[in-house]
């Protein structure tokens, strides 16, 4: 393609004012994708998705209807299932994939409708983990909330405590201190490091790259074994909490960051020596599972794939929280919306995370790790030794809860797979009335007829890990 | 090789005790990962704490291959009769390994949507403690298994050998 | 930057405005985040002017479809509320808004024909509180099997906890 250098160099048309980062990473990319002379998508254009299906939710554009739609945009090779389906329906057949499949990242279940190799259509099913937790969260108080919620995107358990914590802070209208603050964003940011170290280790998995697998545990490994330090679990943690954090951070807390950062920032440049040569590699992800954005928009998808696809969004620039905008660090997009645009991003947003921390790291405040406030915080174990008061004001806080004043509120935060959402209705009492949660994977999942429709069979599975859907998430 | 006589020499075992020796040292797990504690499950597979060591390093996807089911997760009344359905599947001598609160008592969700214990749909022969129970917990759990089948204490789910 | 947005809450007024120039009887609640800055606007109206409300917020920029909603208010008239939760990424801001409908009439005009990712989070509704979304594509149980009977998350449903049994230990080893 001739004008693929072109439109890398001008800013994309559509995006928001914020000015991002253009990471070096994109250009190497496409680089590559002149040498292998890869038709790719985004730098065409974007033809609308043409599926056969009627269930709505894979009927983009009103042009679908066009024949020329049939040559989707984003295909990597030139191929038969590019042109015009020549088969009868009827000669299409329907396959199960999941629940119980290794590369559905958990219980997912897909049905595919495949003409040859071709996928027609795609239809999630999902529910195989629904735990009820937004029915469990009406039963607790919102001290014991954090614990239900941290179990519900397992791979980004702080995360789920912070918009959880900050939902309930603003319906309190709760300042936290500043060095809370930091602790919150120092976690938060290493939890999204382990959370795509994960998704490396798996993406790679899925599509046979096994010793990225085992590259991408063995880094994330050292960021649990800080986690399991500060908070005495590997996952799970329960940590954040309304007012603050838990507990104050372990003695010697900067060596372990400092190394952690080091091997990490080791490991990064070593998945790229494997990955990004790799022709493999390459050959599928590049021109895979291709979402515009527009079709992010409409579906709702946000993250590192929207900003695979283009769009300069990133809740931590638009809308920051925990004083994350002091901390200086740049938002990586993609330009094709494809699935190794998403590896991109997400290798990159991994080196930003830990800019990130090395910045709190740098600055960290001095101060309490809680708020003082006593309606919210329990007192310190010294107290309850020396006093009585302050005995039955830790018994009161830990059988009645603290109440909330009535009202709704909506937080959200930049998780590692998008917007972590979480919106509360309180009616005054100890406990939530209504928990809801807008989580990123379900979004994601709703969006994989899109990537997969037109596409190859054998390209669903490296379509479905560079979602990166967290089944917890999804069915909550 | 002062010590050893270059000799054909023979080992006397039971047939039984031979069974049980294979069957324990190359257990075979079928993946069956449904939420936290697969990815500890997986993390024990991985470089760090290494399975491998175990002759278990092989997840196997089909259930037609495999001895171990790890129910790893919390199990919801959409998903038990899957997983009833990938148990049958299986093929004897196989066992069962409850990972973790929730697949062993439904944890802390006890609620409309989650089966209270995956012991209601398939037979456990050992559950793993913790939310998630980590790598060495899991590890422990399968030792602790594999000692009672080399022991013979338990063969398969119909009790003939 | 993000803050040029932030500071122009005279703006993100007027587009909220905007927004509701058409809606009778709307009400505005402006909540302002946890720990940041910046504001979003909550905003109700009727049943009647719903998607009326959607479409406009659409057209003025709000193009982003985040999440949609439902609460059961139980003891209050009219008891189920569904809310959509919509971002303009041009202006940097968020509209939810939100409808209440009452319980022997639970039906919302669906706005799949606006947004296409609604479908799901109204599946989610339809499942968990049974709030039915006349001209949605495909409105079937997501996350319940097929077979369940019931709205789980509705107020007048139990948790369905099962009480423990302590049991003693097994003797026949």
């Amino acid at each position: 393609m001739s004008d693929t250098t072109d439109t890398a160099s001008e800013p994309t048309a559509d995006m928001d004012t914020v000015p991002g980062h253009e990471p070096e990473a994109p250009s190497v990319a496409d680089a590559r994708r002149e040498a292998h002379d890869i038709w790719v998508s985004g730098t065409e254009e974007r033809f609308p998705f043409s599926t056969a299906t009627n269930e709505g939710a894979q009927e983009m554009l009103p042009e679908a209807d066009d024949p020329g739609a049939a040559m989707q945009a984003g295909i990597a090779v030139d191929d038969d299932y590019t042109s015009e389906p020549t088969v009868e329906p009827e000669e299409r057949q329907i396959i199960n994939m999941g629940p119980q499949h290794p590369s559905t990242h958990g219980v997912l279940r897909l049905h595919l409708e495949i003409e040859g190799e071709t996928i027609r259509r795609v239809k999630p099913i999902i529910g195989y983990l629904h735990t009820g937790m937004e029915k469990t969260a009406e039963t607790l108080t919102y001290a014991q909330g954090a614990t239900n919620v941290t179990r519900m995107d397992y791979l980004a358990p702080f995360h789920n405590e912070l918009a959880f914590s900050l939902t309930v802070e603003q319906l309190l209208g709760l300042e936290v201190p500043e060095r809370a603050s930091a602790i919150r964003v120092l976690m938060t940011e290493l939890n999204r490091v382990s959370s795509h170290l994960l998704w490396a280790a798996t993406q790679g998995m899925d599509i046979g790259a096994l010793s990225m697998m085992i590259y991408g545990w063995r880094e994330r490994e050292t960021c649990l074994d800080f986690f399991e330090k500060t908070t005495g679990l590997r996952m799970n943690h329960n940590y954040i909490r309304v007012g603050g954090v838990a507990a104050d951070l372990p003695d010697g807390w900067e060596d372990d960051v400092a190394s952690l950062i080091a091997t990490i920032t080791v490991g990064i440049d070593e998945y790229e020596e494997l990955l990004n040569d790799n022709p493999i590699f390459i050959d599928r992800t590049m021109g895979v599972g291709v979402m515009t954005p527009e079709e992010c928009k409409q579906y709702g998808v946000t993250g590192p794939m929207a900003r695979a696809s283009g769009l300069n969004w990133d809740l931590r620039k638009t809308n920051p929280y925990c004083g994350i905008e002091q901390y200086e660090f740049d938002v990586p997009t993609g330009l094709h919306g494809d699935v190794f645009d998403r590896y991109i991003v997400r290798m990159e947003e991994m080196r930003q995370s830990l800019r990130i921390v090395q910045q709190v790291m740098d600055t960290m405040p001095s101060g309490d790790y809680r708020s003082e406030d006593r309606k919210v915080t329990p007192p310190p174990r010294k107290r309850i030794d020396e006093s009585m008061e302050a005995l039955i004001h830790h018994f009161k806080l830990f059988t009645e809860g603290f109440r909330v004043p009535e009202g709704a509120a909506y937080q959200s935060v930049e998780g590692p797979r998008g917007e972590l959402g979480c919106y509360l209705v309180s009616k005054g009492g100890a406990r939530p009335w209504r928990m809801h949660w807008r989580a990123p994977s379900f979004a994601a999942v709703q969006a994989l007829p899109v990537m997969m429709t037109d596409s190859l069979l054998a390209d669903v599975v490296a379509s479905l890990a560079s979602a990166d859907p967290v089944l917890g998430d999804v069915d909550r | 090789m002062a010590g050893i006589s270059s000799e054909p020499g023979f080992l006397m075992t039971t047939l039984e005790k031979g069974v049980n020796w294979a069957r324990t040292n190359s257990m075979w797990p079928a993946s069956f990962g449904l939420a936290c504690c697969a990815i500890e499950m997986m993390g024990t597979g991985a470089a760090h704490n290494d399975l491998a060591r175990f002759g278990m390093e092989i997840f196997r996807a089909s259930p037609r291959q495999a001895d171990l089911m790890i129910v790893a997760g919390r199990v919801s009344q959409k998903m038990a009769p899957v997983l009833r359905h990938v148990y049958d599947q299986m093929a004897e001598p196989k066992w069962v390994l409850s990972m973790g609160a929730c697949a062993s008592t439904g944890g802390m969700f006890n609620n409309y949507a989650l089966v209270q214990g995956v012991d209601q749909v398939v037979p456990v022969d050992m559950y793993v403690p913790g939310c998630p129970p980590g790598p060495q917990s899991l590890m422990h759990g399968i030792l602790s298994l594999q000692k009672m089948i080399m022991d013979g204490e338990i063969r398969n789910s119909t009790g003939v050998f | 930057m993000a803050s040029e947005h932030v500071s122009e809450s005279t703006t993100d007024d007027a587009l909220v405005a905007s927004v509701l120039k058409d809606a009778d009887g709307a009400t505005v609640v402006e909540q302002q985040y946890a720990s940041s800055q910046t504001r979003y606007h909550r905003v109700a109206v009727p049943v009647d002017g719903y998607v009326a409300a959607v479409s406009a917020a659409k057209d003025a920029g709000f193009d982003m479809f985040v999440d949609l909603y439902a609460v059961d208010h139980f003891a209050q008239a009219p008891r189920f509320e569904v809310g959509v939760n919509l971002v303009s990424m041009s202006a940097n801001h968020r509209i939810i808004i939100s409808t209440r409908v009452p319980y022997d009439d639970p039906t919302v005009p669906t706005v799949t024909g606006l947004f296409i990712g609604a479908n799901f989070y109204e599946r989610e509704a339809y499942d968990l509180f049974g709030i039915d979304f006349p001209g949605h594509p495909d409105l079937t149980r997501i996350l319940l099997p097929d077979e369940w009977d019931g709205y789980p998350l509705r107020k007048d449903a139990s948790v369905g906890a099962i009480p423990v049994q302590f049991k003693e230990g097994s003797v026949d080893l």
